[in-house]
């Protein structure tokens, strides 16, 4: 096999691998859009909060990383009941547009929350994740894969397991998925519409913590996290804002589209594409499917 | 007692379709155009011309285009920074190109550049709708920020990459470049302002502007009843781009004066000025300079008061600035999902029964 093939290979996986990244983030969009039909600008904030308050916990108060991750899902929770009762509480029923802007205010609020209690330095995020080469790909093939996205595939893997499972067979699942189909329906069936949303934005939440310990890991947790939102968005209308298979697939196609026109059509026209490539490559898909790729058809009426 | 209209009759058509049909509203409005245009200038300074009254009618020009947009038309965009940009570079361009053109004519040249890529850029939204139509004017947005900074063309290869605007006319007067007078600066954007805010109340309550409302609350209804959609939302695109795209042209040349695309017509920009519609009002001109004086001032009073009044050091003060106009922008959600506008609108309500209201 030519080193010109071997090196397609390796991009089709590095991109694989980041869309795997986008996907996590993509994921607790999709939930919240699901339950609430919120469209959370504050995801990606909300990865960078947990990451902080990750490191933070494990660098102030020398926690282990077990116990950290437990308190900080914990933290989590508790932002996500606040976030119920301070905001969305007194927002039930307004246009779409309104909670859209108030996610954006949140998301003010958390960075500058987090900055305060934590600092705004560069922090680094060490759990002990491998990271590196994978050496036996290296030996045996010459190919350049990263420890720690094979690391974050399997989780995203479990990740989509755990709320599949949780989505189809527990209780608070099927009231999700209720709430999700129908506000109304699911009230008068005695489904409370306030601890469904605590709940979907705790495991939104834990979802983003996940996602910022993979991306704190890879890049360090900084600011420039929460600009992470910005890359998952993309994905999001790719894949349609109510559905998880579709964060999923749409992350992948993303993800490889990405590196594939930043290998080879990036030195054609100066660099740095992967800024807006995804969004035309969205946008190019939207316009064959105006409800992404797996979003549910939209019916219009008069 | 004051503000009643008891008494005031409409005998003509063009009375009862006046703006103002209130001679108290049009009383107010000319003594604040008569304070904006006489006392302003002449008492105004540096500082003050800089910090607030260049950015707030910069400001207030790019949220009357955005609100044309989105308030009127229902299609939102993020946009707004990438097109300011290309009213932006397309003046720097128009000025480098044309050096004796006036300034005047260049910003509107600007607006009409801006108009032509925000069609453009608005095609997708005949198929594209809601937050799926938000998330793709990204792409817009992302685009042409990128283009401006690798394209050599628009900032004429210059080394560092940077557009500044040279010395530019208008009407004999110097506006733009290093040697200008303060008062001349405000003036010329007030008066670009004023224009194009009385046109814009007018082009709303006109065939156009009513097409563009019935899009907004059900674009199949108002398929159905005979407004071409086409028509419509594309018409919508491109009168807000030409609005943007003067605030662009003004905000580089008159304003910051240079400008590097990536800070300056970065995604903060397109919420901020988003941020000025939904806090000033959706679908109002008078909300589009309400929520432009509060998220201009809001900043500086609360820096003000931090850094001078509680001596918090610079980077706290940042951190919780930012904490308090998210805290801010919420809480004005909360209490009013429709603006300062609908809360002037209010207060006008209660203003004509005061003080018997029954």
């Amino acid at each position: 096999m030519g080193g010109e093939f071997m090196f397609f290979i390796e991009t089709t996986i590095s991109g694989v691998m980041a869309g795997v990244m986008y996907s996590l983030v993509a994921l607790g969009f999709v939930l919240i859009f699901k339950a609430s039909g919120i469209f959370n600008f504050a995801q990606g904030v909300l990865c960078l909060f947990a990451a902080l308050t990750l490191v933070g916990l494990m660098e102030k108060f020398g926690l282990p990383g077990w116990l950290a991750i437990i308190l900080t899902a914990c933290v989590m929770a508790g932002v996500a009941w606040l976030i119920e009762r301070l905001v969305l509480q007194h927002l039930v029923n307004q246009d779409p547009i309104i909670l859209f802007m108030a996610t954006i205010g949140l998301a003010y609020v958390l960075e500058g929350v987090g900055d305060i209690v934590w600092g705004s330095d560069v922090k680094v995020l060490d759990l002990g994740i491998p990271q590196g080469a994978m050496d036996w790909a290296w030996d045996n093939w010459n190919l350049y894969v990263e420890k720690l996205e094979i690391v974050a595939a399997f989780v995203a893997a479990l990740l989509v397991t755990v709320l599949a499972i949780f989505f189809q067979k527990t209780r608070i699942g099927r009231a999700l998925r209720a709430v999700a189909d129908d506000h109304q329906a699911a009230l008068s069936v005695g489904i409370s519409l306030r601890s469904i949303w605590v709940i979907v934005w705790t495991v939104a939440g834990i979802v983003a913590l996940v996602a910022g310990i993979m991306w704190g890991t890879k890049s360090g947790v900084q600011f420039s996290l929460s600009l992470i939102a910005l890359k998952a968005l993309p994905v999001l209308i790719l894949g349609g804002f109510t559905s998880v298979p579709g964060a999923i697939v749409g992350g992948l196609i993303i993800g490889v589209g990405e590196k594939w026109a930043e290998v080879y059509v990036g030195p054609l026209v100066g660099g740095a594409i992967e800024n807006w490539f995804a969004y035309m490559l969205a946008l190019a898909f939207l316009l064959v499917r105006p409800q992404g790729l797996f979003g549910e058809k939209i019916i219009e009426r008069v | 007692m004051i503000y009643r209209e008891t008494g005031q009759y409409k005998t003509s058509y063009a009375a009862d379709q006046a703006i103002f049909p209130i001679a108290q509203d049009r009383w107010v409005v000319l003594a604040l155009g008569a304070v904006a245009f006489i006392l302003v200038p002449v008492m105004i300074d540096d500082y003050w011309a800089n910090a607030i009254f260049l950015p707030l009618l910069c400001y207030t020009m790019a949220a009357l285009g955005l609100n044309i947009l989105v308030g009127y038309c229902g299609q939102i965009s993020l946009g707004t920074g990438g097109f300011m940009a290309v009213g932006a570079y397309a003046s720097y361009k128009l000025m480098t190109t044309f050096p004796g053109l006036d300034f005047a004519l260049i910003v509107i040249a600007a607006g009409v550049i801006t108009a032509a890529v925000g069609v453009l850029f608005g095609l997708p939204s005949l198929r594209i709708k809601g937050f799926y139509l938000a998330v793709a004017t990204l792409a817009a947005q992302f685009f042409l920020v990128w283009l401006f900074n690798k394209v050599g063309w628009f900032y004429n290869y210059n080394a560092t990459g940077q557009i500044t605007a040279p010395p530019a006319e208008s009407f004999g007067l110097v506006v733009t470049g290093a040697a200008t007078n303060t008062s001349t600066t405000y003036l010329f954007c007030l008066t670009f302002v004023a224009v194009f805010a009385l046109m814009a109340k007018n082009l709303v309550r006109s065939r156009v502007g009513r097409s563009w409302m019935a899009i907004r609350d059900m674009d199949i209804a108002a398929e159905i009843i005979g407004v071409r959609p086409l028509r419509a939302k594309l018409s919508a695109f491109a009168v807000s781009s030409f609005y943007v795209g003067m605030a662009g042209a003004l905000y580089f040349g008159v304003w910051l004066g240079s400008a590097e695309p990536t800070e300056a017509f970065g995604i903060d920009q397109s919420f901020l000025v988003l941020f000025m519609i939904i806090i000033g009002g959706l679908g109002s001109i008078l909300g589009s300079f309400l929520g432009a004086a509060f998220m201009v001032l809001m900043p500086i009073l609360l820096k003000n008061f931090m850094v001078d009044g509680l001596a918090m050091s610079a980077v706290l003060a940042k951190h919780v600035e930012i904490t308090l106009m998210g805290v801010l922008i919420i809480f004005f959600l909360i209490v009013e999902p429709h603006g300062l506008a609908r809360l002037w609108q209010l207060a006008k309500e209660k203003l004509r029964l005061w003080p018997f209201p029954y």
